[in-house]
């Protein structure tokens, strides 16, 4: 096979700079500068910084409104990652039933939900709007006086539902291509093994999933995380109050809101360890991927 | 008795493909049945409508005397061997050959005893641990049949079992797969588009052509009398020669030269003559028959295929390498009894 060389061995590199660039400026420098503010205690006003060790990290921790964001956090996580997974699979199961061997009908539902995350988001925060949003029309049918923004469990229930409705068409794409790419052959052969479709399910179809929910296992940790700052924000509106938060949330709250940088940067590095424990444990799962051909 | 009968069988897909017109075949207890035809004649489609995978149109599939059209595949007391296989990834060999058996309630220690039965009559018992992914081709097809065996079903359904094989092991294979029918008694469908593999294993023959039968019978008949220049030219290698020829006065004649045979066609006819029933005589060796020029020969060991023309068309010739090798010109010796004669028109045997 012929190979491009370089002329000069400098100008892959220069090649690379750009990135490069980007990654140190946006992502390095100002990780660093969070893990080295975590060790002082800066004065807002004037700029002056004193060296305090680990206090910033014990007193982010032990504080009371740390260990409930936390938790929340931890709700929030769990319930969000299992809703958006299984309502994903469940609309993936029936789209996969409908789509099969139909290609062109698959694409283009591929391409609408493609499109449709960020909308889908607007959509769900505009359902859940106090003045204007069905939503809070609906339950208050049932006589519930939902008042997001306000209320603590309305407001997370609210969060989770926006966050859920957002994440499942990014879980059905992956779910619907995992189904279509179950061999038609091993789905026959099940088909005269086994009488009951369920069980077809659960001991054939589910476990050749079993790759891909893992993976979207992780990415849907990492996105109830980090990625639902916006909907936590807009749900709230800059007014915490008596709301649940999560942890980058509060990260935001106390180190924006509260002026304690080097609380928050503790905070941050905090967050910056467990993504990295993710990054690592997803990586080992794709090592790990079985291949089955 | 009969363990299969297929009654006027339609096939028409969604998209409105007719893949199977109206088929009539009958499976006997024990008997073997082998649908052979070039590749979307609907060979596949016919099997997947006894297995169950694809609906019936029309037309009825009667097995052990129960009308099973709309009976579910796992009903149905079939088992099917796939042309990839179609093993489950995630599951050990054994829990492969197991899965059908665990679903229908058969107790623990009958589906181990059965497992293992069939692992040693495959010779597959050193891998029941193992994945199918860390088995060779060989190895997963006999999964595969381990797979349809443990069913004990009142039919096999094979479609094409072979064709990922290469061609060693695929001869090993299809012998192997006689024996194994013969010796469990189980009636047996199977699908290939290799007229080899038909002939060998058979005990009847379908030809299929474009969703409808062309022939059913024994090897013997499909390849002694072909009802249709389709089967002359399908079955048997190389093909059946076919000339246009003219009858006439108990004569056929190609192009300058006649046969003389007792025909009772007149007019324009197909002739087919085997290779193998060809016989050269050189120059002008006591032979009648009309003249060949030759032009290529191929040596294959044991015999050689003489290529040339007879009246102007592609002939081929099969000679034992005993013979010499013929010159330029021969002669054609044949027998009345190797002409076979069809119709011009539709190809029908006369
Ligand atoms: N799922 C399907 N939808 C539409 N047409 C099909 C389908 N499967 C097969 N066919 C058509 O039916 C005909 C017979 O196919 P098949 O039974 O697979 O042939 P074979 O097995 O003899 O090669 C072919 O023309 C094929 O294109
Ligand atoms: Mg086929």
């Amino acid at each position: 096979m012929h190979k491009a060389q370089f002329q000069s061995p400098l100008y892959p590199y220069l090649l690379l700079l750009p990135q490069m660039a980007i990654v140190a400026i946006f992502f390095l420098w100002p990780s660093a500068e969070a893990v080295r503010s975590s060790f002082f205690l800066q004065d807002p006003f004037f700029g002056n910084e004193t060296f305090v060790g680990i206090d910033n990290y014990t007193d982010a921790v032990t504080r009371s409104d740390y260990g409930r964001a936390a938790w929340f956090t931890f709700l929030f996580t769990v319930v969000v990652t299992f809703f958006s997974l299984g309502i994903a699979l469940l609309l993936a199961v029936a789209a996969d039933n409908v789509l099969r061997g139909q290609g062109p009908y698959k694409t283009l539902l591929m391409w609408v939900y493609a499109i449709a995350p960020p909308v889908a988001g607007l959509i769900g925060i505009m359902l859940f709007d106090q003045h204007i949003g069905p939503i809070v029309d609906f339950f208050a049918l049932f006589g519930w006086d939902m008042r997001v923004g306000v209320d603590y469990w309305d407001s997370g229930i609210a969060m989770m539902i926006v966050a859920t409705w957002k994440q499942i068409p990014v879980n059905f794409i992956f779910f619907l291509s995992g189904l279509q790419s179950i061999p038609k052959g091993v789905r026959e052969a099940a088909s005269i093994d086994n009488p009951s479709a369920s069980g077809r399910f659960w001991t054939i179809i589910f476990p050749l999933l079993a790759p891909t929910s893992f993976f979207l296992m992780i990415i849907n940790i990492t996105y109830a995380f980090f990625e639902t700052f916006g909907i936590v924000d807009v749900m709230l509106k800059g007014e915490p109050g008596n709301n649940p938060v999560t942890l980058v949330y509060k990260v935001f709250l106390d180190g924006f809101r509260g002026n304690d940088l080097g609380g928050s940067s503790a905070q941050s590095v905090i967050l910056m360890v467990f993504v990295l424990a993710l990054t690592i444990v997803q990586f080992r799962l794709i090592e790990r991927r079985v291949h089955y051909t | 008795m009969t363990t299969l009968e297929i009654k006027q069988a339609v096939k028409r897909y969604p998209n409105g493909a007719l893949a199977v017109k109206g088929v009539d075949v009958t499976v006997e207890d024990g008997e073997l049945v082998v649908f052979v035809g070039p590749s979307g004649c609907g060979k596949s489609t016919l099997l997947r409508m006894v297995a169950g995978l694809e609906s019936v149109t029309e037309g009825e599939i009667v097995l052990d005397g129960r009308l099973v059209n709309e009976v579910e595949p796992a009903n149905r007391n079939i088992a099917m061997v796939f042309q990839n296989y179609a093993l489950y990834p995630h599951m050990s060999v054994y829990k492969n050959l197991a899965y059908g058996l665990k679903n229908r309630g058969t107790p623990k220690a009958e589906i181990d005893a059965k497992v293992r039965e069939a692992a040693k009559l495959l010779q597959i018992g050193d891998f029941l641990e193992r994945k199918p992914s860390q088995l060779s081709g060989g190895q997963r097809q006999r999964v595969a049949m381990g797979r349809a065996i443990v069913r004990d079903p009142a039919i096999f359904l094979f479609d094409e079992p072979l064709s990922n094989l290469d061609a060693k092991l695929r001869n090993q294979m299809r012998l192997e797969i006689k024996r194994l029918q013969r010796r469990l008694g189980t009636a047996a469908i199977y699908v290939t588009h290799d007229q080899v593999e038909a002939m060998t294993l058979a005990d009847r023959i379908v030809v299929l052509n474009n969703g409808e039968i062309e022939q059913i019978g024994t090897p013997a008949q499909v390849y002694g009398a072909p009802a249709s220049t389709f089967v002359a030219s399908f079955i048997g290698a190389p093909p059946m020669n076919l000339l246009k020829a003219q009858t006439g006065d108990g004569a056929i004649v190609i192009g300058e030269s006649r046969i003389e045979a007792p025909v009772r066609a007149n007019g324009p006819v197909t002739l087919g003559i085997r290779p193998e029933r060809a016989h050269l005589a050189n120059g002008s060796g006591g032979a009648d028959g009309p003249p060949m020029k030759v032009d290529t020969v191929e040596e294959l060991g044991a015999v050689r295929l003489i290529h040339g023309s007879v009246g102007g068309q592609h002939f081929t010739a099969n000679q034992s390498a005993d013979e010499p090798i013929p010159g330029d010109q021969v002669r054609l010796r044949l027998q009345a009894d190797d002409l076979h004669l069809f119709d011009h028109g539709t190809g029908r045997r006369l």
